[in-house]
C-alpha cells in the first residue's frame, strides 16, 4: 500500500518559491489500477516523480508497504519495489533494447521473453531486440520500450507518465489491453497518469488532481460520471484578470 | 614471463583462447615467435626491415587472420611494418592487436605500421585492439599508422578499439579510396587516469561513387587528455560522414577537430562532434531500474563503447 501524508513540493521561481503540490494526501491500496488525470501542470508527473523519488517532497512523508520512504533514493525505492515510466525517456547510444529489457528484469532474458514485453507494447519484437535505443528509434517506438522495461521489471508498484503520449492509435489499442490485464491480474499496484477516456475506464479509482490539489478521488464508478462536469480550467487561469488563456 | 599473462592478453586483444584457425603471426617482445600460413594467406618476413607481408590470394573467401602483438619486456621499443595485400574478390577478416603488460620502470612502446592494398572488389573487416596493464611505473606507448588504398569497390571495415591501459597513443590513419569503394571506421576509446590519445584521420575520396564513414566514441575519465581531428575530402562525387562522440568525465579534456574538403560539386560529406557528460537522464532511468550510481554509470559507458 502507498500512503501519501501531507507532501508538499515547492519549487523557486524569481523572487519567492511556488507551490507545485499543496499539502497532499491520499493512500492507494495494493492490487488496484488508480489513473491520475487533470489539467495540464495540475501537478500530475511531479506527483509520480516524488513517488519515485526523482523529485524530492518539500514537507511531508511517503510510505511504501509500511515503511518510510521519504528520504531513500531513487535506486533504494526500485529495490523496495517501486518503478517508473518516463513520460519522456533518454535515449541510450550503444546500448540495445534486449539489454535494457534485461536490465530492468534484473536477470538475462531469451529472445522470445524480449519478444513478448516488445509484442505486448504493439511492437514487432524481432525487428527490435538488437536495435540500439538511440536518434533511430522514433519517439512512439522510444515510448513503448519504455513501456516494456517497466513490463520487464514488474515492480509491485508500477507509476506509468502518460504513457498514451506519442503512440499510435493501433499501438494504443494493444497497450490498453495489456493494462486491463494488469488490472485483471491484481499481481501489481497501479498508478497511471493519463488523459485517455479508454484508460480512465479500465481504472478501480479515478484521483482528479488541480492545481496542486486533489478536486476527487474514488472509486471509478463515482469520480467517471462527474468528469464532464467539473470544470477543469486551473485556478490560475480563472483568476486572470485579463482573461487570456 | 608467465605464460597465462600472455594467455589472458591474446584474450583480451585478439579473442585468442586456444588453437586459432586461419593464418597466424604472434609477435612478442620484438621477435616473430610463431607462425601459419594457410594456401590462400601466405606471411612471409620482410627482408629490409623488421615486418611481415600478409598475402591474401584474390578470391579467398571466408577466410581469418590473427596477427597479435605481445610486449611483456620493460624498456623495449618495437617498431614493426606489416605490409596486407588483399587480392581481387577476396573476403577475409583481420584480427590484429597489441597488449602491453610492463611491471618494469622503463617505457614499452610499440609502432605498428600497417599498409593496406585492398583489391578490386574486395572486402576486409579488420579489428584492432590495445590494451595495456601491468604493476610498474613505466609508460605504455602504442603508436600505430595505418594506409589505406581502395581499389574499385573495395569495401573496407575498420574497428580500431583502445580498451583501456595505454599511457599514450598516437594513430594516424590514411585512406585513399577509389571508385565505388566504401570505408567504415568505427573508433572507440578509453583514457583514464593521465593518458593521453590523439587520432588523425585522413580519408581521400578520389573514387567516383565511394563513400566514408566515421564512427568515433571515446570516454575520457580522469585527467586524461583526448584529440580528434578527422578530415574528409571530397575529390569526386561521393558521401562522407564523421561522426564523433565523447563521454567527459572527472577532470579530462577533449578537443574534436572536424574538417571537411569538398573539392567537387557532388561531394556531400557531413560532420557531426559532440562532447558532453553522461546524460542525466540516462542515470535517473538505470536509478529507477534498482542500479546505484556507480552501476548505472559503468553499464552507460560500456554500452557506449560497446
Amino acid at each position: 500500500m502507498l500512503e501519501v501524508k501531507n507532501i508538499s513540493f515547492e519549487v523557486a521561481q524569481n523572487d519567492g518559491t511556488t507551490q507545485i503540490i499543496k499539502d497532499l494526501s491520499f493512500t492507494v491500496p495494493t492490487g488496484r489500477l488508480t489513473v491520475i488525470t487533470g489539467p495540464n501542470g495540475g501537478g500530475k508527473s511531479t506527483l509520480a516523480k516524488l513517488i519515485m523519488g526523482l523529485e524530492k517532497v518539500t514537507s511531508g512523508q511517503i510510505l511504501w508497504n509500511g515503511q518510510e520512504i521519504t528520504d531513500k533514493s531513487v535506486t533504494d525505492r526500485a529495490r523496495l519495489g517501486i518503478g517508473y515510466a518516463f513520460q519522456q525517456p533518454p535515449r541510450f547510444k550503444g546500448m540495445k533494447i534486449s539489454r535494457l529489457l534485461e536490465l530492468a528484469h534484473g536477470s538475462p532474458l531469451s529472445e522470445e521473453e524480449c519478444c513478448s514485453y516488445l509484442s505486448k507494447v504493439g511492437l514487432c519484437a524481432r525487428e527490435y531486440i538488437s536495435r540500439e535505443i538511440d536518434a533511430t528509434l522514433s519517439g512512439g517506438e522510444l515510448k513503448r520500450i519504455e513501456i516494456a522495461t517497466l513490463l520487464a521489471k514488474k515492480p509491485e508498484l508500477a507509476i506509468f507518465d502518460e504513457p498514451e503520449a506519442g503512440i499510435d492509435l493501433w499501438s494504443f489499442a494493444m497497450l490498453v489491453d495489456t493494462f486491463d490485464k494488469l488490472r485483471k491480474s491484481g499481481e501489481q499496484t497501479v498508478v497511471i497518469i493519463s488523459h485517455q477516456e479508454r484508460i480512465l475506464q479500465l481504472a478501480d479509482d479515478i484521483m482528479i488532481l488541480q492545481d496542486g490539489g486533489i478536486r476527487a478521488y474514488g472509486p471509478k464508478e463515482e469520480i467517471f460520471p462527474t468528469l464532464n462536469s467539473i470544470n477543469m480550467v486551473s485556478h490560475a487561469c480563472m483568476t486572470n484578470e485579463r482573461g487570456t488563456c | 614471463m608467465d605464460q597465462s599473462v600472455i594467455e589472458k592478453m591474446l584474450s583480451t586483444i585478439a579473442g585468442i583462447t586456444g588453437k586459432v584457425e586461419g593464418a597466424f603471426n604472434l609477435r612478442q617482445n620484438g621477435q616473430g615467435v610463431e607462425r601459419y600460413s594457410t594456401e590462400n594467406v601466405k606471411i612471409v618476413s620482410k627482408t629490409d626491415r623488421p615486418g611481415i607481408d600478409i598475402l591474401v590470394r584474390p578470391g579467398t573467401r571466408g577466410e581469418s587472420v590473427h596477427i597479435p602483438v605481445i610486449l611483456t619486456e620493460s624498456g623495449l621499443d618495437d617498431l614493426v611494418y606489416n605490409d596486407f595485400i588483399i587480392g581481387e574478390g577476396a573476403d577475409v577478416t583481420i584480427i590484429a592487436g597489441c597488449g602491453i603488460h610492463n611491471d618494469g620502470h622503463a617505457k614499452s612502446e610499440h609502432d605498428g605500421i600497417h599498409s593496406f592494398k585492398i583489391g578490386k572488389n574486395a572486402h576486409i573487416r579488420y579489428v584492432e585492439k590495445h590494451y595495456g596493464e601491468g604493476t610498474g611505473t613505466g609508460e605504455r606507448i602504442l603508436n600505430p599508422t595505418t594506409l589505406i588504398t581502395m581499389d574499385e569497390g573495395a569495401n573496407c571495415e575498420m574497428e580500431m578499439v583502445q580498451i583501456g591501459g595505454v599511457s599514450s597513443t598516437i594513430r594516424k590513419t590514411d585512406a585513399t579510396l577509389g571508385k565505388d569503394a566504401k570505408l567504415l571506421i568505427t573508433e572507440r576509446l578509453m583514457t583514464h587516469d593521465n593518458q593521453s590519445a590523439v587520432s588523425d584521420v585522413v580519408i581521400h575520396l578520389n573514387g567516383e561513387g565511394s563513400s566514408a564513414q566515421v564512427i568515433s566514441r571515446s570516454v575520457a575519465k580522469d585527467q586524461s587528455e583526448q584529440v580528434f581531428h578527422p578530415i574528409a575530402q571530397g575529390n569526386a562525387p561521393c558521401h562522407a560522414h564523421i561522426q564523433c562522440d565523447t563521454i567527459l568525465m572527472d577532470g579530462a579534456h577533449v578537443r574534436s577537430i572536424p574538417e571537411i574538403e569538398a573539392n567537387h560539386s557532388e561531394a556531400a560529406i557531413i560532420h557531426e562532434a559532440a562532447i558532453g557528460r553522461i546524460n542525466n537522464e540516462q542515470m535517473l532511468k538505470l536509478e529507477t531500474l534498482g542500479l546505484d550510481e556507480q552501476e548505472a554509470e559503468k553499464i552507460i559507458i560500456d554500452a557506449f563503447l560497446d
